[in-house]
């Protein structure tokens, strides 16, 4: 029978549509409604100090859009007028200082690509599958391209003393975060960031300034930043102790565990990404990351790991940013145990859920990078699992 | 054979052409990095002392920083009671998933282990700067230093750390060591992971058979798993004021005919109290509305409107509030409307720590939303 869709005259076919005054600042179609954050209401105690996810499943490249990053805060979003608002350095300079934002406009800024993920990001797992879907099991987590200041730029104009080892950066939000990082990291690749894919940093994540602190955890990226401390010792403070230490089997923890390993993720099909399809070519694709440098090799797996096949990675491959890969296969209808593994610029390969508890135990809630494994069934439907 | 890639097909064809072979498509141009100037920028201006003074609040392991001052169990108990206890509980054993800051000594090794201030937090001095920086929730730094000493001093007490006698002070601070201060080593990852998990990987028959040993979908906790993204699409669609309303469905249509023939006479205004619920989310961190809402930092606020101030049982009321409810003060749309646009004005001592609503558009609006909840 002849296609509706072609032979009816649909609506925006006859009438109008809005015209170029009607969406000064546009939003995706309404039928796009439903790729959005998500929050797991029973993981926290008030959605004020909470995390949602980014929907990973409903996105291809390799950035994130603004609109979608996942959001992290501890007191709520801070709505900060940038004209009141001041980043001080102080501790031991040689010359504390006082900037306004007009004043850090006029710093030289760099663009660059980089991922954004909470230490807990698949902490959910680490005693085994609970979460359905990619968006909660891996979606803290998003790709940014930011224009800020090279941190060292800043520092460099307060003048360092040669006892500064350690600076502790400082929100302006009512949980005044706070973290502690060596010095070698801030003079490295950290940045002052003012812009996110071109636009304001988004309230959610901390206009008008944050520091960006590449490949390290998220929670070290303090949002709303209006002071960065230089010391000759760390400070010990709330995050870097009683959170964001990962507690191991013996009872002993680890901390100052900053750099994000390498780790991927199959974000289609998946849990809420079935496949809709019947038989035939299908394609699959995912995420991958490293905080120790580039990914140049992702394998996927459709058996759960009898054999393996490399993906291949499409779009800009830079420094401690996502990678996209994809894998185009003919699916015979029958069921699917799916898995990636990543390997990055270091040689280091992405482990398995065991392999790491075997080191970690299963108390540890940050840093689990397992390897995911989706279970799609003889009707398309993808569900969590773990296997032998 | 793979064929080869697109890629590698436009490099041959140039190259057989006798043209040099053009830049690889997918590697970015390198970045030219920002550089410092000599003798700097001359951006911004010094930083005065007092400024360093205001901002400059963080503590140190050493107890750098701690400004004068004191507190004794007794008095910390009675503040945290006052400040804390909402969420914490008065013994700090934690309401709903409010963190526990107490007992759980020993259970580091276990499954599920309790991580307090007692059994897992390595310094005091991480107690005094964060209730100092980030305490009470929803009213940072109001607390006198004197009042954080207090409060430390209270959770040391809780942790049996101290006795009942004793008094937290800059000058006795140094002489406290907390029980998982060893607790913790350097990040070990380089040693005992980064060699383990490198080097060559199977590709082909790598195993042979392979068992499913655990699903997510028993414990079924993914949320919206049985009713998919319904209310959330709906939210969106309200939200954003340049889409066309969608058409309701039939159910939807009934349910709401039949709730607006119901109450028609006395029922606020539906979109009023809409717009109300969004509001509502500046409160949301201290009170609950609606179906088994509970006491929170604030009292639950179903039936607000109409009732006495300061009488919901089970509420640990600012005698301020007391006093005012006893002398007569009813919640009606113009004493609400007071109170919310400046609570510490119009009830002085309340325990609210909101500043208040700037927009009489905001207030009308909760006023409504709080009037659609029953008792």
């Amino acid at each position: 029978a002849p296609d509706p869709a072609i032979t009816e005259l649909q609506p925006w076919m006859q009438y109008l549509g809005d015209g170029v005054d009607a969406r000064p600042y546009g939003s995706p179609s309404r039928f796009e409604s439903h790729v959005i954050r998500r929050n797991v209401e029973w993981l926290t105690a008030d959605p004020v100090s909470s995390v949602n996810f980014t929907p990973l499943h409903e996105l291809d490249g390799i950035i994130t859009p603004n609109g979608l990053c996942f959001e992290r805060h501890h007191a709520g979003i801070a709505e900060v007028d940038p004209s009141a608002h001041r980043l001080m350095i102080n501790g031991l300079v040689d010359k504390p200082l006082v900037f306004t934002m007009q004043d850090l406009m006029r710093f030289p800024r760099e663009n660059r690509v980089y991922f954004l993920e909470c230490a807990a990001n698949s902490g959910m797992e680490w005693a085994g599958a609970q979460l359905n879907g990619c968006q909660y099991t891996h979606g803290m987590i998003h790709n940014v391209q930011y224009t800020g200041i090279p941190l060292r730029l800043l520092l460099e104009e307060a003048g360092v003393k040669t006892n500064g080892k350690w600076i502790m950066p400082e929100g302006a939000d009512a949980s005044a975060m706070t973290r502690s990082i060596p010095i070698e990291k801030a003079m490295d690749d950290c940045l002052v960031a003012f812009k996110m894919n071109g636009e304001a940093l988004r309230p959610e994540q901390g206009y008008p300034v944050r520091l960006v602190v590449p490949g390290w955890e998220g929670n070290m990226w303090i949002k709303w930043l209006r002071r960065i401390e230089v010391g000759d010792q760390p400070w010990h403070h709330r995050e870097e102790t009683s959170k964001y230490t990962d507690l191991l089997d013996n009872g002993i923890a680890r901390r100052f565990t900053w750099e994000m390993d390498a780790k991927s993720v199959i974000t289609s099909p998946s849990p809420q990404a079935p496949i809709l399809h019947s038989r035939g070519p299908t394609v699959l694709t995912g995420v991958a990351w490293s905080g120790r440098g580039t990914i140049p090799r992702v394998d996927v797996t459709l058996d759960g790991g009898k054999n393996w096949h490399e993906a291949r990675i499409s779009g800009p491959s830079f420094d401690k940013s996502m990678h996209r890969f994809y894998f185009e296969f003919d699916w015979d209808g029958t069921p699917l145990l799916l898995q990636s593994r990543a390997h990055d610029s270091t040689g280091y390969v992405q482990p398995t859920k065991n392999a790491l508890r075997d080191v970690r135990g299963e108390n540890s809630i940050y840093h689990n990078n397992g390897i995911q494994t989706w279970l799609v069934d003889e009707r398309g439907e993808a569900e969590n699992v773990e296997i032998s | 054979e793979t064929p080869p890639s697109p890629q590698a097909v436009f490099v041959t064809a140039a190259n057989a052409q006798g043209n040099a072979a053009p830049e690889p498509a997918l590697s970015p141009q390198p970045p030219v990095p920002a550089t410092a100037r000599d003798g700097g920028y001359g951006l911004g201006r010094e930083a005065l002392a007092e400024e360093i003074a205001a901002w400059d609040i963080d503590i140190r392991p050493d107890g750098q920083g701690l400004p004068a001052g004191s507190g004794d169990v007794w008095t910390g108990e009675e503040v945290f009671v006052e400040k804390c206890a909402a969420c914490h509980g008065d013994f700090g054993e934690a309401v709903g998933r409010w963190p526990q800051l107490a007992g759980g000594m020993g259970t580091l090794e276990r499954k599920d282990p309790v991580k307090t201030i007692g059994s897992y937090w390595p310094y005091l001095s991480t107690v005094w700067d964060y209730v100092n920086r980030a305490m009470p929730f929803g009213d940072a730094q109001s607390l006198t230093p004197d009042e954080v000493y207090a409060i430390t001093a209270y959770l040391l007490y809780l942790n049996n750390v101290v006795e009942d006698d004793f008094e937290l002070s800059d000058e006795s601070f140094a002489g406290i060591e907390m029980p998982n201060a060893e607790g913790f080593k350097p990040d070990d990852r380089p040693e005992t992971e980064l060699a383990a998990f490198a080097g060559d990987v199977c590709m082909q028959g790598c195993k042979d058979d392979v068992r499913i040993t655990m699903r997510a979908a028993v414990l079924d906790v993914t949320p919206g798993s049985d009713t998919p993204d319904t209310d959330v699409a709906q939210d969106t669609v309200e939200v954003e004021s340049s889409a066309e309303p969608e058409p309701a469905d039939d159910e939807n249509a009934a349910r709401t005919d039949a709730a607006d023939e119901a109450s028609a006479d006395q029922r606020p205004d539906p979109e009023l109290a809409a717009a109300g619920a969004r509001v509502f989310k500046k409160c949301s961190a201290c009170h609950q509305v609606g179906d088994g809402a509970k006491h929170r930092s604030g009292p639950q606020l179903n039936g607000i409107v109409g009732r006495s101030a300061g009488t919901v049982e089970g509420f640990r009321y600012s005698s301020a509030m007391e006093e005012a409810g006893a002398n007569g003060l009813a919640w009606d749309h113009e004493t609400l409307a007071a109170f919310l646009a400046d609570p510490r004005g119009y009830i002085k001592g309340t325990k609210m720590a909101f500043s208040g609503l700037r927009s009489a558009d905001d207030i009308a609006a909760i006023t409504a939303f709080l009037e659609a909840q029953g008792d």
